[in-house]
């Protein structure tokens, strides 16, 4: 078994690790950590799983080889001018300044070498930026922090942020190398078909974002009050793992995407699940919760969407997110309460939960900040409030 | 032109037989807040780059010590924000801009036979800014909310809107900086123009001299349009305007925009004088004349020029219609022509040379090594489809890193044990200087090289966890990271022992060096150049004219 996980590809890395990686060895037997074995240790791009990314990989590394040539070249002569004209050898120094025909020469051929690749390029920029005659739409939106997915034409619609499993591992070292996918993964996936041809439209609610998933050769930024547009047409069935790329604050490190692409069957399939959830949720909201249910769910809610600014115990960050615990808003009355919930406040990182929470989990979240987090207001709010405050 | 510039001259020499010219400097601290010379202020200039560098460098080390395994182990994701923005700033705006404007008080009026800098007050004044700016930007770290978390590029609306309040001293900062850097390029330009040594062309200037001397306008076209961005920012940030907020019919990437039409310029001005440099160094130790001496000057015009029409493949992805996309590609891999072009010239300099491999040159050769690497990494950043995959990646720190490390930092490292001995008129240590290059230069690779591969492996920049594929670079990274920071402690350590212990040097430290300011005394004397150098002196001393 230990000679399984010590691969010749690894073992140089290993070593290394061996050796430097002293504070995680004296912590744990490193021999143990999954990581070790599962890791991938990626020194170029992927091909990807697209037109385009397989485009952008060959120019990648057309590119890439017009620059090693060019450095064999340059640096050869160069290392070969330093070990054989120098004062120790008794090289003796001509006097050689000026060559018009050889500055020409270095201007001229570079420039043919750079024509050279402007011509494929520019074929796949062409390519890559023609959006039309898609078989379906998705509108990403960024929030801080995470991301809202919008099929435009089946009007399926749902959030996804970071998954439970890996916010708990952040400080927990144990937990973190029992996570194969820490950081990359999130509570509900993108779904889409293969063999279609996606449009994806990107936006932001609050600051700039940018959304990058490697295997398709999408990145594009998500800018707020304007839209822009990307496309893939994904070949393989799998599950393609992203991150945000655009410095969107405090949590930029901690909004990564998931895309599951599947057969055109199991998607359709898919979506009909969805629209069955959002009738569930929506009927959730018909009902009245006890405060024991609302507490429950709202601890839930308040972790996913509440606690990565106004923080886990409510304390905030002190002049830049405030606090729940002891807060007038919290503590005094309920509708201005369930009114910033609701409907943000301008100018702040506040966002308007109305538009992304349903009538239970936001009735949920006011109860548990009113009756929880050192407060204890000691009222409850039903979905049906929220339902006549919207 | 000629009668104009020596009826000046002849008008200072005047002015100037009314005082006591021959003072020497004032005592004690107030020398330094008095001095109008340019010695002075060079040195004053130096050791404020110097000590911004080591407090970048503590930031940097901080970032690292974060990066060096997954999960977070030391401060919070906003703290770790605050560290990568005031890294980025601090060694921009505080580290190497600041040297590069040292380096020219000291060396161009020496390398020119010039007596002073042409405005010797605003030079004062020009230096005296800095100190008050870097503290106010560093005052950030103990303000309410913390210092400003959005990068060193502060896009809006996470600079205007989403940003603490400390932004607003971050402002008043970078419009302080922006008034020295402006004062310092008018001086630098005024110098060159009116206090050269009347028998000196222009065409017989160092190349040191001439890329500050572009450098200088590129400093004073880019700096107002980061101060017009700051304002914009200011008043959308606390007097109701809507420049850079679609909501009241701004766009947040006019601001990119207005940024980059800055700052690509920018990164040419911390590149350019480095340039000047090697291109000073090489020959002295190749004992050959530079070659090409004057497309050297053509190709550096060249860069400049184009360095104010491809800001825009910064923003590929920002949402550039795909006209725009190519034009900015096609402009930007343009620049590779003029720069190959400088790297060819080096080498053919080097080629059947004499080389000698002293401390200055070994860094000199690192320079047009690690630079050239980092000018790759450039050209495949240009190539905008490809860029989709690197933008906002390690690929693009790795490649930031190269230039301005390898290339501008160690450009100045260089320039310094070239000319720290005229300065203070003793030696270095020879076989710790090495000692130390290979240290740093061997670790700055261990540190920045295993980015690349990172950034190609799918981690973004700017964030303070990562998932665990990425942890074994990350952690080779950061011993590199740690290794290179340690290195700066030898060289201090080399610094203080040659200015207190170092062994006296002559005029011509460097025996096959020509130029000017190897003509006067080491150390080069309070006020030098009271009569301007005859021509037959600036032939002897400028090698690619005749012979």
């Amino acid at each position: 078994m230990l000679g399984k996980r010590f691969s010749p590809r690894l073992s140089f890395i290993t070593h290394l690790k061996k050796n430097l990686a002293f504070v995680r060895i004296i912590l744990l037997s490193s021999l143990l950590t999954p990581q070790f074995v599962q890791a991938e240790y990626g020194l170029n791009l992927p091909e990807g799983v697209t037109s385009i990314s397989r485009d952008i990989y060959s120019l990648h590394m057309l590119i890439f080889w017009v620059c090693v040539g060019i450095a064999i070249l340059v640096f050869g002569v160069m290392i070969w001018s330093m070990i054989f004209h120098r004062k120790s050898r008794g090289a003796v120094a001509s006097n050689f300044h000026e060559s018009t025909a050889v500055e020409l020469v270095w201007t001229l051929v570079p420039l043919a070498v750079l024509i050279a690749i402007a011509f494929p390029a520019t074929k796949v920029l062409i390519d890559l930026e023609n959006t039309e005659k898609a078989d379906m739409t998705v509108k990403i939106t960024g929030y801080q922090w995470k991301w809202q997915y919008e099929y435009l034409d089946e009007g399926v619609s749902f959030f996804s942020s970071l998954d439970q499993a890996s916010k708990d591992a952040t400080r927990d070292i144990v937990a973190r190398d029992k996570h194969p996918n820490y950081l990359l993964d999130v509570d509900n996936r993108l779904v889409l078909p293969t063999g279609k041809r996606i449009r994806f439209l990107m936006t932001s609610n609050d600051v700039i974002h940018s959304w990058w998933v490697r295997d398709l050769g999408v990145k594009q930024d998500a800018n707020p009050g304007f839209i822009n547009d990307s496309w893939a047409k994904i070949d393989e069935i799998g599950v393609y793992r992203g991150q945000c790329t655009e410095l969107c604050g405090k949590d930029h490190g901690f909004m990564p995407i998931v895309v599951e692409a599947k057969s055109e069957a199991d998607y359709k399939t898919w979506i009909a699940e969805q629209k069955e959830k959002q009738k569930a949720a929506a009927a959730a909201g018909d009902r009245e919760w006890t405060k024991e249910e609302l507490m429950a769910q709202g601890q839930k809610v308040y972790s996913g969407s509440c606690a990565s600014c106004h923080g886990v115990t409510g304390q905030g960050i002190p002049g830049v997110f405030p606090a729940i615990t002891g807060s007038p808003i919290a503590s005094g009355d309920v509708k201005t309460h369930i009114n910033i919930v609701l409907n943000g406040k301008a100018g702040t990182a506040m966002q308007a939960f109305g538009k992304q929470l349903s009538d239970s989990d936001l009735a949920a979240i006011i109860t548990y900040e009113r009756n929880a987090l050192g407060n204890s207001a000691g009222d409850i709010v039903q979905p049906s409030t929220i339902k006549s405050a919207r | 032109m000629s009668t104009t510039t020596t009826d000046l001259q002849d008008e200072i020499d005047t002015h100037a037989s009314h005082d006591d010219h021959h003072h020497g400097p004032e005592k004690g601290l107030m020398r330094w807040v008095k001095t109008t010379n340019h010695k002075d202020i060079g040195t004053l200039y130096i050791w404020f780059a110097f000590t911004m560098l080591l407090i970048g460098g503590a930031m940097a080390m901080y970032i690292r010590a974060e990066l060096f395994q997954p999960g977070m182990q030391f401060f919070d994701p906003q703290f770790f924000n605050q560290m990568t923005t005031l890294h980025g700033l601090i060694m921009v705006f505080g580290a190497i801009m600041p040297a590069f404007v040292g380096l020219a008080n000291w060396q161009i009026p020496l390398m020119i036979g010039a007596k002073d800098m042409a405005l010797p007050r605003m030079n004062n004044w020009s230096f005296w800014i800095l100190p008050f700016a870097g503290a106010m930007l560093l005052s950030t770290l103990f303000m309410e909310g913390g210092a400003p978390a959005f990068g060193w590029t502060f896009y809006a609306p996470l600079s205007t809107t989403f940003a603490p309040d400390s932004t607003d001293f971050f402002i008043f900062a970078i419009h302080m900086l922006g008034f020295s850097s402006i004062m310092g390029a008018i001086n630098v330009i005024a110098t060159i123009m009116n206090m050269r040594a009347p028998d000196m062309k222009l065409m017989d200037m160092p190349l040191f001299v001439w890329t500050w001397f572009i450098t200088a306008f590129l400093l004073i076209a880019a700096m107002p349009v980061l101060a017009g961005a700051v304002t914009m920012m200011l008043t959308d940030r606390n007097f109701g305007t809507s420049f850079f907020d679609a909501a009241g019919g701004g766009d947040p990437v006019m601001f990119q925009h207005i940024f980059w039409f800055f700052g690509h310029p920018e990164v040419y001005i911390m590149i350019l004088p480095a340039f000047g440099i090697v291109s000073q160094i090489i020959p002295t130790f190749a004992r050959k004349p530079l070659f090409g001496y004057s497309s050297m000057v053509y190709a550096t015009a060249s860069i400049a020029l184009l360095s104010f029409v491809v800001w825009g493949h910064h923003m590929f992805l920002a949402g550039m219609p795909i006209g725009g996309q190519l034009y900015f590609m096609y402009a930007t891999i343009l620049i590779s022509v003029p720069t190959g072009v400088k790297v060819f010239n080096w080498i053919t300099t080097m080629w059947r040379g004499s080389m000698s491999f002293e401390t200055p040159m070994l860094w000199a050769v690192a320079f047009v090594i690690l630079f050239t690497i980092g000018g790759f990494s450039g050209l495949m950043l240009g190539i905008a489809p490809a860029d989709i995959q690197y933008q906002d990646t390690y690929f693009v720190v790795a490649h930031f890193h190269y230039v301005l490390v390898t290339g501008a930092l160690f450009s100045i490292i260089a320039a310094v044990f070239y000319w720290l001995p005229k300065w203070c008129g003793r030696m270095y240590n020879e076989k710790l200087a090495k000692v130390h290059f290979w240290w740093a230069v061997i670790s700055v690779n261990v540190l920045f090289f295993p980015q690349h591969f990172l950034g190609l492996a799918g981690m973004p920049r700017r964030i303070p966890d990562y998932s665990l594929q990425f942890a074994d670079f990350n952690m080779i990274s950061s011993i590199g990271g740690f290794a290179f920071g340690a290195s700066f402690i030898l060289l201090t350590y080399i610094i203080v022992d040659c200015i207190r212990n170092g062994k006296p040097v002559n005029g011509r430290v460097w025996e096959s060096a020509k130029g000017l300011e190897w003509s006067v005394d080491s150390p080069a004397p309070y006020h030098t150049f009271d009569t301007p150098p005859t021509r037959k002196q600036i032939l002897e001393e400028t090698s690619h004219i005749g012979h």
